[in-house]
């Protein structure tokens, strides 16, 4: 038998190690893709188009598609999220039915795996709504009713919504009650109070919501798989109804459709360091933004 | 009373307010003269600050109050169907016990009041400023920094400026909820010579629980007591010979 002294030492050293995991598992990540990926990175590869097959040059064109897919994602996500967190805080209350429903929607949103985003990304803006633009508007011709940039980006959009939601209730609620109430006692609406004193005052909360959710969003490839990334296109988006490379997607195909895998190593190592490197600021600065926030409140 | 043909400013009659299962304000009914300070008084939970809260209808922002009874300003049911809270709180300003000034410029908050009625001029608006800021009797210690922030000021100027804040939409009625509370004597008396001057143009009702300023501001005193008014009458007589026993055993200091 060992003694009581040991099985608490074994304990101890057991937690550590399961605490260890996970640090253990982030340096692999980040050495493994830095060591592959960094002597990768020139001017050059972050400038050009791929050539030969995509076996050579850069990715310029999945850059530019990611940072088109989250502004537009955003345009969209951000002001409905923000309007959904000011109805949910300001106009309801919270043991109402309504509040309820809409709550629990929004938390069964945020745990829809992000697959059936995709699917319902090509179900719904695809076929039913770009189907029946088509047929409305271009007598049948294909035209809104295949993959595109802006489907792929309300798809997403729709990913990353309960991460505003929440964010930007989270910053409502550090508006003192008092100072609404002087806005409304000054003869102020609902509406001018939010309007003048809340959301000035959640500001930083919107910001570090959107910041959240296109960082949520950059990284997700399901989504955007059936609605409207692209293997390779010869020229970047110029219209909604254009489709995109973006880098999760490109790294994806060039791992499992690359006409020559081994030869692309290189590119799939610093495509995904690029990536990495995107989210990582974006998720730092909205921590960063958070941190202030919280600070001003206990203030 | 004296002289009792003032003009009356709010009447209440048969006020009851319920907040879920309790029944926080009894039967109160109440009459405020017109540039005349009333005091309300009375222990912390006797409804005194919630009473002042139907004033302006503040207590409609809160879920679960149910409101009986009818409260007149200038003999309208200021409860009635149809009545616009928002021209009502602009004719009913209203002053909290924490000074509240938005986190914006000394001159955006003062003349945030007067813009969301749609003042747009800027020379009205400046003068405007000026004059409520001179009112609450702050402008010469602002006049200066008006575009820094108010959360730089000293808490009695905070309030002052709250007040100012109050005055810029030009109101009649001011209801102060502890106004100085929370303030050092020397900004507490400041407050009160303020409250002294202004009766000339507003109706002011001050809720306190420190009965010498009651004493010393108001012209009528409301002795509150567990959701009923149990007394009301000059502040001299108020505090020199109340009729009722509790009312007695409260400003003597036996209990509250």
């Amino acid at each position: 038998m060992l003694s009581k002294r040991i099985k608490g030492r074994l304990f101890v050293g057991f937690t550590a190690f399961c605490a260890f995991i996970g640090v253990a598992a982030v340096a692999w990540i980040l050495g493994t893709i830095i060591w592959g990926g960094a002597s990768h990175i020139t001017w050059q590869f972050l400038s050009a188009a791929p050539t030969e097959g995509m076996t050579e040059g850069g990715i310029f064109p999945a850059i530019f598609g990611t940072f088109m897919l989250v502004i537009i994602m955003s345009i969209v996500g951000v002001p409905v999220g923000t309007i959904t967190a000011i109805y949910l805080s300001e106009y309801t209350n919270r043991q109402s039915k309504l509040a309820q429903v809409i709550r629990f929607a929004v938390n069964t949103l945020a745990g829809i795996p992000a697959i059936v985003f995709g699917l319902f990304g090509l179900g719904f803006f695809i076929q039913f709504t770009g189907g029946h633009l088509d047929r409305l508007f271009y007598s049948g011709e294909l035209h809104w009713s295949q993959p595109n940039i802006l489907w792929a980006s309300l798809t997403l959009a729709l990913l990353t919504l309960p991460v505003v939601i929440v964010s930007v209730e989270e910053a409502i609620k550090t508006v003192p009650r008092e100072l609404r109430e002087a806005s409304l006692a000054l003869g102020a609406t609902r509406w001018e109070t939010i309007w003048n004193v809340v959301l000035p005052g959640s500001f930083s909360g919107i910001l570090t919501g959107a910041i959240l959710a296109v960082s949520r969003g950059a990284g997700e490839v399901a989504p955007i798989l059936f609605t409207g990334a692209a293997y390779f296109l010869p020229h970047l988006p110029t219209q909604f109804s254009d489709q995109f490379m973006e880098l999760g997607y490109h790294v994806f195909i060039m791992t499992t459709q690359s006409t020559d895998v081994e030869k692309t190593i290189g590119i799939q190592y610093a495509t995904t360091l690029v990536l990495l490197a995107l989210t990582f600021t974006l998720n730092f600065s909205a921590i960063a933004l958070r941190a202030r926030l919280r600070k001003r409140t206990a203030a | 009373m004296t002289d009792s043909n003032k003009t009356l400013k709010l009447t209440v009659r048969d006020l009851n307010l319920h907040y879920g299962i309790k029944h926080a304000l009894q039967d109160v009914s109440i009459d405020i003269r017109e540039h005349r300070v009333t005091a309300f008084i009375g222990p912390s939970g006797c409804g005194k600050s919630t009473f002042l809260r139907t004033l302006n209808r503040m207590n409609d922002l809160i879920d679960g109050v149910k409101i009986k009874g009818s409260v007149k300003l200038d003999g309208q049911d200021i409860y009635a169907n149809g009545v616009d809270t928002v021209e009502l709180r602009k004719r009913v300003g209203m002053i909290f016990q924490k000074s509240n000034p938005f986190p914006k410029s000394i001159y955006e908050n003062v003349a945030y009041g007067p813009r969301i009625h749609g003042l747009k001029d800027k020379a009205t608006l400046d003068a405007l400023v000026e004059k409520s800021l001179r009112q609450a009797a702050i402008w010469d210690e602002v006049k200066d920094e008006l575009h820094k922030s108010a959360l730089a000021l000293s808490g009695g100027q905070q309030q002052r400026l709250c007040i100012a804040r109050a005055l810029a939409v030009d109101p009649e009625v001011l209801l102060m909820d502890e106004p100085a509370s929370a303030l050092d004597p020397l900004a507490t008396s400041k407050i009160e010579e303020l409250v002294y001057e202004l009766k000339d143009r507003y109706t002011i009702v001050i809720v306190t629980h420190n009965m010498q300023q009651a004493a010393r501001v108001s012209d009528d005193t409301a002795f509150f007591y567990m959701g009923k008014l149990i007394e009301f009458d000059a502040t001299e007589r108020i505090f020199t010979s109340p009729k009722e026993r509790q009312t007695e055993d409260y400003i003597t200091g036996r209990f509250g």
